[in-house]
């Protein structure tokens, strides 16, 4: 294995589309190297990306965020403005780990990564973050849900590398939220989880929304159903029950360890409901 | 295998190594710099035995590659104490007893003065929460997590009489 800690994304994006072999990409660690040191992957070349100026900070762009593809979740916690912006895909990031994991993992790596369970994920999706590709045939921006194609799949092509997560700015009365479900209270995988964004028009009614679901299929499940269910309501209790029984008609999940069909189903709903009436609250609504 | 070249700094001193291109850097510092303080418990980022700071952030060092330290600053628990002074944790820790086999300890106590340098007066549920990812298979956590509260009062009384 050849590790290679390039300064700048030409030059990473270089390494990694001449690779013979399997070249990867190494931000926080946290999934790589479990994977290399438990002999799932064997790499040929690492590629270092934390040496890149440019991915390793949040900056503010157009009202809106770019995250950095070596930004560290603990980061996103300790940036007041963002939290305050996006506070859903913040709570989303600081779920996952311990504090030491915290200090090393990233978004981008969940995203990339392509478990199920990524807890960021759902809460980006809602949020409407795009995800910033750098490759040997210049840059492109796609939605952060068209970058995971299944388990363990992306989108990406040899040579590519997700360099950023863009967040949109706020429309006015926009709120957020994330939640999972695990059968303790810290340190565990997402049994099913549902991000929530909605924007708020006059008189409280709900005149956007976007619902994704986590952990019930094959890749984040964006659930356009459920969000339509909410457009036009004042979220009340109506309004609920059908923004959850869209979100259960859009589970496709599987029995495992974690948790059966019909639990992570049953659970779907309950988060959608839950997230979506946080969500309403940090929008302004009552 | 071309070995990877490391000047880095651990404990306020400069070190320089070469390492093998996927050695950890919990191996290097265990195996090449015989600073034996971090313990592999799981090796997968769970138990936290191994936890050192990176510029000042907590990390598995079971999780980060000894390559990847170069131009950082490592933090261990061989650097908590002032020559024979013990910092105000590790003097807590033997008052409360807050060990019992002594695998988990290092990391607790790397974890525990990371929490100490954001937050000088944690609640009991931030101290539980900072520590979550520390593992003590004797389960000695309550005692752990007094000593750590014994020790951020100590720190404070210090500070405050300068």
């Amino acid at each position: 294995m050849r590790y290679a800690a390039p300064t700048s994304m030409k030059e990473a994006t270089g390494l990694m589309a001449k690779a013979k072999g399997k070249a990867f990409v190494l931000a926080g660690g946290t999934d790589l190297l479990v994977r290399l040191k438990g002999g799932f992957v064997e790499p040929d070349l690492v590629v270092d990306i934390k040496r890149i100026p440019a991915v390793t900070k949040i900056t503010k762009a157009g009202g809106g965020f770019r995250i950095g593809a070596a930004v560290p979740c603990a980061e996103l916690g300790e940036n007041a403005a963002l939290k305050k912006a996006w506070p859903g895909v913040v709570e989303a990031a600081n779920l996952i780990g311990s504090d030491q994991i915290q200090g090393r993992c990233t978004i981008v790596g969940n995203l990339c990564n392509a478990s199920p369970a990524a807890d960021s994920v759902p809460a980006m999706v809602a949020a409407g973050a795009k995800a910033a590709i750098a490759g040997p045939r210049g840059r492109r921006t796609v939605a952060v849900e068209d970058v995971v194609s299944g388990p363990g799949k992306t989108t990406l092509k040899k040579g590519e590398i997700v360099e950023a997560i863009s967040l949109p700015k706020p429309k006015p009365k926009t709120g957020d939220a994330y939640l999972r479900f695990i059968p303790r209270t810290e340190m565990d995988i997402a049994v099913v989880s549902a991000g929530v964004c909605l924007t708020l028009g006059a008189k409280g009614v709900v005149k956007s929304a976007r619902v994704a679901l986590g952990a019930v299929g094959p890749t984040v499940i964006v659930a356009n159903a459920a969000a339509a269910a909410i457009i036009g309501t004042t979220l009340d209790e109506a309004a609920l029950e059908k923004l959850a029984a869209a979100a259960r008609a859009a589970c496709k999940p599987i029995d495992d360890k974690r948790g059966t069909v019909e639990f992570r189903i049953e659970v779907a709903g309950v988060l959608a409901k839950r997230a979506a009436k946080i969500a309403y609250q940090r929008a302004g609504g009552k | 295998m071309a070995g990877v070249h490391v000047a880095t700094t651990i404990n306020g001193d400069a070190v320089e190594y070469v390492c093998h291109p996927r050695e950890t850097l919990l191996d290097v510092l265990r195996n090449r710099l015989g600073l034996t303080g971090a313990k592999e418990g799981c090796g997968t980022g769970d138990c936290g035995a191994c936890s050192v700071t990176i510029d000042g952030r907590l990390v598995c060092s079971c999780l980060v590659l000894g390559a990847e330290a170069d131009g950082r600053a490592v933090g261990t628990v061989e650097g908590l104490a002032s020559g024979n002074a013990l910092h105000p944790l590790q003097d807590k820790f033997l008052e409360h007893a807050a060990l019992q086999c002594g695998i988990c300890t290092p990391g607790f106590l790397v974890a525990a003065k990371a929490l100490l340098d954001r937050n000088a007066d944690p609640s009991e549920e931030e101290i539980r929460y900072a520590l979550a990812g520390n593992l003590c298979r004797c389960t000695g956590y309550d005692k752990i997590v007094r000593a750590v509260a014994a020790a951020a009062k100590e720190v404070r009384t210090k500070k405050a009489k300068g």
